[in-house]
């Protein structure tokens, strides 16, 4: 089974990397860009064939590594 | 006083904080490898130097703070034993649990490495009893991630407690404004643990220990923790 694992910023966090790529995006006329927010997706493949399981095992993933709670916010996506 | 600085892959300032634990102490630290699970028998302080652990990959600090000898690192703190984080190690001691809060990339995105003023908040711990209440110090920074940030109630838990350790100041000791160099939330460069055994800072007091290079204002540290 495959997963994605995507990571972002809590909002209300200010992201610097974001704003810079929100300044470029404006420089390069790319119209309409209100702001940019920068996250991690990660790809997983997993032998576990059970979705609960599997949801379960990523779950304690993010919790012991993939996401700092504290400014991160994750969410699980099975493919 | 027997200290051991745990290297990880990427630490490169083990070398600094050994030169000044063994200038002051007089006893050379061990150095134990991350994969190890035990510190030696008797340590006393545990070193988690600066550097750029598993390349800051992920996050900075996350990967080392889940090293095998961590969790001997996190007896020895719960047991009262001293553990210094410094830069990288602060961010370490960080994700492992060990203090509070999270550093961010700094505000302005741009790698800070210059010489940075510092105010000591308090001069009554292990760490700090050779420096006096707001004295300010003159030591080294060098991290694109030192934007220290935790949530309000634990911000108002630091201060209320007062666990903050040092803060970013100018010359004269006013604290903050430009004088603040990665938008650290309170002008916070370090912080303790609630026991005031762990002490975790941004800034490098390991680099200035000898006039050769520019101070000595970090010596304080090393001989606090010496005589405590």
């Amino acid at each position: 089974m495959k997963a994605n694992i995507i990571v972002t910023l809590k909002h209300g966090l200010l992201d610097p990397q974001g704003k810079a790529i929100e300044g470029a995006l404006k420089l390069l006329d790319v119209p309409g860009v209100e702001s940019v927010r920068q996250g991690k997706i990660f790809e997983i493949e997993l032998a576990e064939q059970d979705r609960a399981k599997a949801q379960d095992l990523l779950k304690t993933a993010c919790e012991k590594l993939l996401a700092n709670t504290i400014v991160e916010n994750y969410r699980i996506e099975l493919v | 006083m027997r200290a051991a600085i745990i290297l990880f892959p990427g630490s490169n300032r083990e070398g600094d904080v050994f030169r000044a634990l063994a200038s002051v102490t007089g006893r050379a630290p061990a150095i134990i490898w991350h994969g190890e699970h035990d510190l030696p028998v008797g340590t006393d302080l545990v070193v988690l130097p600066g550097g750029f652990s598993y390349g800051d990959y992920l996050r900075c600090g996350a990967i080392a703070a889940r090293s095998p000898i961590m969790d001997a690192v996190r007896v020895h703190a719960a047991r009262g034993g001293r553990v210094l984080g410094i830069c990288n190690g602060f961010q370490i001691a960080c994700e492992a649990g060990l203090l509070p809060g999270v550093l961010m990339r700094n505000k302005n995105l741009r790698f800070a490495c210059h010489m940075q003023h510092l105010r000591v908040e308090r001069a009554d711990t292990a760490f700090t009893a050779h420096y006096r209440k707001f004295q300010v110090i003159k030591v080294a920074i060098a991290h694109g991630e030192g934007n220290y940030t935790a949530d309000a109630e634990t911000l108002a838990r630091l201060e209320g407690e007062g666990r903050v350790a040092f803060r970013y100041c100018d010359d004269v000791g006013l604290v903050g404004g430009a004088a603040n160099p990665n938008g650290s939330v309170h002008d916070i460069a370090g912080i303790y643990s609630e026991r005031l055994n762990v002490l975790g800072l941004m800034p490098h007091p390991e680099n200035l220990i000898d006039p050769l290079v520019g101070g000595t204002d970090g010596r304080a540290l090393f001989e606090s923790l010496l005589a405590a």
